[in-house]
């Protein structure tokens, strides 16, 4: 209370009293992004999410393990497994970009404006004041590295697992060379970081569809429908104009990474695409949700 | 609506000397809002003293909580203009509102989440806040609503009055100057009731301007030093609760064990709505003067065995104003 009593203490005026008190303001904090990342990450489904993620290369190399696949057998990376326990954590990738780790940032996009709309808190925040602005910067930077902790979820037990059940022999890329494995780790760090920023890409849409309603799961599920069908489109030959701008395109061009001599091509235009549907969603969001009536 | 106070306007009587002459808290020119084809609010202008503690009366659905959100800046409005603390909104919302403290609609917290986690939350989110004293500013604002012991605790184990108390310190998380408090003993029980009501008063007496909407009438009377009255989202009377209350119809009772005879002399005298019950007679006597009353009534031989005039209750003046009871209004 002291400001306040100080301020009619001496008949300063309210607008003095705010001037004193605004003496210094921080224009710069990541207090509320910290925050928002301990509630993401604290919150029990999340968890669970997670430990599906992490579950599925276990599952994968345990049964490769159990049962070696003949040659010609199973997807790309699968056969390779054996060879090098690194494969683990990319065939484990390619298998969960298609839906898991898309779901994934569908309920954390989901949650994002819609949920807290839902339980009110949006109204709170916003009278904190938290500029609208702001909270959108933060909450898709917060689903950003939301993507990244997914990632890092199926990469890393991937990575443990794989090495522990089949050593740390050399890669062989699959171009039919082969690397040491200090640049295979750091080729599986690039495709890491190339799957978080698609997946960023596709938070953008999540959170700009997140603005349109007060209802998370219809916003998770927007979101979901948005990826299926574009995984759909991409798979019509007689579509192939529209195919370079689907968000999930390139997705899979992360094999690229594993070539050698890397084929940055698809990489690049993946990242491009992404990129642009960031921009142009995280603007959509914006516009929305700036100029919103909070009734919730 | 006869007999009710004029528009109000914002140019309010001032008392000299006293704190509440500084300027206005609150202020609103012709605002306005529109959903659809629905006005909600039909250009209020709302005037809040610095220093005052205002009563924000009205039946549900009268556009109240509108009007707040648009105070807020939770809701554009469709026309006209609204200050808060002196600076318009909402140019100057970042650095307004951190000395505003709210509470809309009842509480809203995250489940999962304690008490003291959920406030520390929205203390992340204030820009203006020192991250340093959050704990010790948390704490306090618990502890003022009494809520400490129970502050580690999952906000949905709380029942509905721990949650409205935990609303209320959200409101308290930074020194404020002005409190917007919609409903703020919603679901709490008479003890609670009373708790909040003793600490309206003393965030007052610290000289915080407080906006309390109630539909509790009484409890308005207790506390609040300025009303305003919505019907239908028009602001219908506002200003100190004595001009309001004093602008309302005065009512004469008469105590005699002649009601009949009382009430026809009472009719006869041109005295409206007049009600003999047991024992008591009841009406609106408008201009006439209480004496004459009285003369006429020992003249006719009436037995007077009490006599009083009392000005309306803010419950009449209510009814009168609004035209009906605490029902949802259109």
């Amino acid at each position: 209370m002291s400001a306040a009593e100080a301020a009619t203490g001496t008949g300063l005026g309210p607008a003095d009293a705010g001037a004193a008190r605004l003496a210094r303001p921080r224009r710069w904090s990541t207090r509320l992004l910290r925050s928002e990342l301990r509630l993401i990450g604290g919150r029990r489904r999340n968890q669970m999410g997670l430990l599906v993620l992490a579950a599925v290369p276990i599952v994968m190399a345990i049964a490769v393990k159990v049962s070696e696949p003949g040659p010609g057998r199973g997807p790309d990376f699968l056969s390779s497994i054996t060879a090098n326990g690194l494969f683990v954590p990319l065939a484990a990738l390619g298998v969960e970009i298609g839906m898991f780790l898309p779901l994934a940032i569908a309920m954390l996009a989901g949650d994002a404006i819609a949920g807290e709309a839902n339980l009110g808190t949006l109204r709170y925040l916003l009278t904190v004041p938290v500029h609208r602005t702001r909270l959108l910067a933060v909450k898709y930077a917060s689903l950003c590295i939301g993507a990244v902790w997914g990632v890092a979820a199926v990469a890393l037990p991937g990575a443990a697992i794989g090495i522990a059940l089949f050593g740390t022999g050399p890669l062989t890329t699959l171009s039919g060379s082969q690397i040491g494995f200090g640049a295979a780790v750091w080729r599986v760090v690039l495709v890491m970081l190339y799957l978080a920023a698609g997946l960023a890409g596709l938070a953008a849409v999540g959170l700009f569809i997140s603005t349109l309603t007060e209802q998370p799961i219809a916003a998770s599920i927007a979101l979901l429908i948005f990826t299926i069908l574009s995984w759909i489109l991409d798979a019509v030959p007689q579509l192939e104009w529209l195919h370079p701008w689907l968000i999930v395109h390139e997705w899979l061009s992360f094999g690229d990474l594993l070539r050698d001599p890397i084929a940055w091509d698809g990489v690049l235009r993946g990242l491009s695409v992404n990129g642009a549907y960031a921009v142009v969603f995280w603007l959509a969001a914006w516009a929305r949700f700036s100029s919103k009536d909070i009734t919730s | 609506m006869s007999g009710s106070p004029e528009r109000a306007e914002p140019g309010l009587r001032r008392e000299p000397g006293s704190g509440n002459g500084r300027g206005l808290a609150v202020e609103t020119e012709g605002l306005t809002k529109r959903f659809g084809h629905q006005v909600a609010v039909d250009g209020i202008a709302m005037a809040v003293p610095n220093g005052s503690v205002y009563g924000f009366l009205g039946p549900n659905g009268s556009g109240k909580t509108t009007t707040i959100r648009m105070l807020l800046g939770l809701v554009e409005p469709t026309a006209g203009h609204r200050r808060l603390l002196g600076e318009p909104m909402p140019q100057r919302a970042s650095e307004t509102l951190h000395r505003v403290g709210s509470l809309v609609e009842g509480p809203a917290f995250h489940p999962y989440l304690s008490g003291r986690s959920n406030l520390l939350r929205l203390d992340a989110g204030d820009i203006l806040a020192d991250p340093g004293t959050a704990g010790r500013r948390t704490d306090a604002a618990l502890d003022r609503v009494g809520l400490l012991a129970a502050a580690g605790k999952r906000y949905r184990a709380y029942s509905l009055g721990m949650r409205q108390r935990l609303a209320i310190a959200a409101a308290l998380l930074a020194p404020r100057d002005l409190l917007v408090l919609d409903e703020p003993t919603n679901g709490l029980d008479p003890q609670g009731t009373r708790e909040v009501r003793s600490l309206i008063g003393s965030l007052a007496s610290d000289g915080t301007t407080v906006l309390v909407s109630s539909h509790l009438l009484a409890e308005v009377e207790q506390i609040c030093s300025h009303v305003g009255v919505m019907r239908e989202g028009r602001l219908v009377a506002q200003g100190t609760l004595a001009d309001v209350r004093g602008a309302g119809p005065a009512t004469v009772r008469v105590e005699t064990r002649q009601p009949e005879a009382a009430a026809r002399v009472l009719r006869e005298l041109g005295v409206e709505q007049v009600r003999p019950m047991n024992g008591e007679v009841h009406g609106t006597p408008g201009d006439l003067e209480p004496e004459k009353i009285v003369a006429a009534l020992v003249h006719a031989g009436v037995g007077v065995q009490g006599f009083s005039v009392a000005r309306a209750s803010l419950e009449d003046l209510f009814v009168s104003l609004t035209g009906e009871g605490f029902d949802v209004s259109g």
